[in-house]
């Protein structure tokens, strides 16, 4: 991996730094996480892409790093079967969902956070809250919010947590988390937790902005900004490249 | 090699677009068809959202129709006055089409009608063109058989707002293009395709004209409609990818040119059954997507602009 260096230079900086202050400080207190990049561009080869997480830790406990994307209201459809075709039928919306979620510990996230603190903190995907958006819904929603991190889950969008965080180097621990191809743009809310005894003990926070870049953030903006112009663009485009083929072709 | 597509906002395999566009451009070549009515379900299949597929498609019909167009103009066999009835018509329908898939985009039924329109369509057009290339293919070996009535007088010849068409040597009421040039609007909206598979047929038996000027009068309409389909899609779905359009149209034109040549070659009527072997099993497939236990009878969209 290219990055492997990198990662290397900004974690041993880190730890120069910090150890430094650690010297003043209490060593124990001494807890900092975060990220290698704080940016992702969707450019034109994109397929996906690793976030490398990064910090340092002195006292004892487990680091768990939550992901968040940004919050959104989505629909979720139940197909029926009507005359013998399956077609969408019953509807709920829900408010504030996480348009993305991942988790990576440094153990599986059960030894590490007691059951009470996952409810309460929102930490793995099964204690996501799921607010719809009319209160009439009652007990019928259910089903509705459990398809909801199934598909999403499906997507990769959602990801159960990863036990992938090294504390190997002490002081030092690393990690990362998979981005599909398909994950949504927007500012990702980034926290990084050390527990202990099952309860949080400290944490900090970043910003991942994940953006689309280059031409695609460029076509996307048009169609979407100055939908006219880029509707004519997209007529007068395939009829230079069809007259330019008759052309070609002529020829030969 | 993957490429991001940046309205679709997926990424697939350029190799492969590139290779399905010249494949689907080499079929219509050889058999004179827009070729539409394959590359959309062909996307549906490769996950690009049915409703992106639908307006890249209409985008792309645009350019893979100037070619043919420009070499029917040039043998003078383009009726430019049925043309433009039939584009009024087109106009109409597209307009309406793209309201209407707006409609059904929102409350969440706009995948099924693509669905079932295709599934229609493509095992109703599949069956009729193995019926008529077997029967084809069975007159071939008897040699001979009755000739085909030129003009027969129908209900048709009743309607108002007659209208004489020189080119097509016609005098008809303009309601029947018009309304004929509606209809397919309507679907070019819906289905992102041309619509020639229908068109031309419609135009031959129900309208009478001659065959030679039928392709280049139907390419035509055509151009102006799914341009216009491009357009509005653009503006109120935002559902267009230029991208994908390009790629799929680049494989297109090169595929068109292959195929004109090499089907000038081959026994047409053997080669249409394969035609419609192929269409029926894209029916068939589409048709099994409705019928079977989905593994999934949940689904999710973003409420709200986005997808």
């Amino acid at each position: 991996m290219s990055a492997a260096p990198r990662i290397l230079l900004r974690v041993g900086c880190l730890a120069v730094l910090l150890l430094s202050l650690g010297t003043r400080a209490r060593a124990d207190d001494l807890f900092l996480g975060d990220l290698m990049d704080h940016r992702i561009a969707i450019t034109t080869g994109f397929a996906g892409t690793d976030v490398f997480i990064y910090g340092v830790k002195q006292g004892p406990g487990d680091v768990v790093v939550v992901f968040r994307g940004p919050r959104s209201a989505y629909a979720v459809r139940r197909k029926e079967r009507i005359a013998g075709i399956w077609l969408n039928t019953d509807r709920v919306d829900f408010q504030g969902v996480p348009t993305f979620y991942a988790v990576a510990s440094s153990k599986p996230l059960d030894e590490v956070v007691s059951p009470k603190v996952q409810a309460n903190l929102e930490i793995g995907v099964d204690h996501l809250k799921q607010a719809p958006a009319d209160e009439a819904g009652g007990s019928d929603v259910v089903p509705f919010a459990d398809a909801l991190v199934r598909v999403k889950k499906s997507m990769g969008l959602y990801q159960a947590d990863v036990a992938n965080i090294t504390l190997d180097n002490r002081p030092l621990f690393s990690g990362r988390v998979h981005f599909p191809a398909n994950v949504p743009t927007g500012n990702y809310e980034v926290t990084v937790m050390l527990f202990n005894g099952g309860e949080m003990v400290t944490g900090n926070s970043a910003v991942l902005q994940v953006s689309k870049g280059g031409a695609d953030a460029w076509i996307y903006e048009r169609a979407h900004d100055q939908a006219a112009a880029y509707g004519l663009c997209a007529i007068a485009g395939a009829l230079l490249l069809g007259w330019a083929a008759h052309l070609v072709f002529r020829k030969i | 090699m993957q490429i991001y597509l940046p309205i679709a906002e997926i990424s697939l395999n350029v190799i492969l677009l590139l290779g399905i566009g010249t494949a689907v451009g080499f079929l219509s070549g050889m058999f004179g068809v827009g070729g539409g009515f394959l590359l959309t379900p062909i996307l549906i299949f490769m996950h690009v959202p049915p409703a992106i597929a639908v307006a890249t498609q209409a985008n792309q019909v645009v350019g893979s129709s100037v070619s043919g167009l420009l070499a029917h103009w040039s043998r003078d066999n383009v009726d430019f006055k049925m043309g433009s009835v039939l584009l009024a018509g087109g106009f109409i329908g597209s307009t309406v089409g793209v309201v209407l898939f707006g409609i059904l985009k929102r409350i969440g039924q706009i995948d099924l009608v693509i669905n079932l329109a295709y599934v229609f369509l493509l095992t109703s057009v599949g069956a009729l063109m193995l019926v008529e290339s077997l029967r084809a293919i069975l007159r071939l070996r008897r040699r001979g058989g009755a000739p085909r009535k030129l003009h027969q007088h129908t209900w048709v010849h009743g309607l108002p707002l007659k209208m004489r068409f020189r080119r097509s040597r016609l005098y008809i009421s303009a309601l029947l293009p018009l309304g004929l040039g509606f209809l397919i609007g309507v679907l070019a909206a819906i289905m992102g395709v041309g619509g020639a598979f229908l068109m031309v047929p419609a135009m031959i038996y129900l309208l009478g004209m001659p065959t030679r000027i039928v392709v280049g009068t139907s390419l035509f309409q055509t151009i102006f409609v799914t341009a216009n389909v491009t357009f509005l899609q653009a503006v109120q779905n935002h559902t267009v990818d230029v991208v994908l359009a390009s790629i799929l149209l680049v494989g297109g034109v090169i595929g068109a040119q292959i195929g004109g040549r090499v089907g000038a070659r081959l026994p047409a009527e053997y080669v249409r059954v394969l035609l419609a072997v192929l269409v029926l099993m894209l029916g068939l497939r589409l048709s099994s997507e409705l019928i079977v236990t989905p593994a999934e009878l949940y689904s999710i969209a973003l409420v709200g602009g986005g997808q």
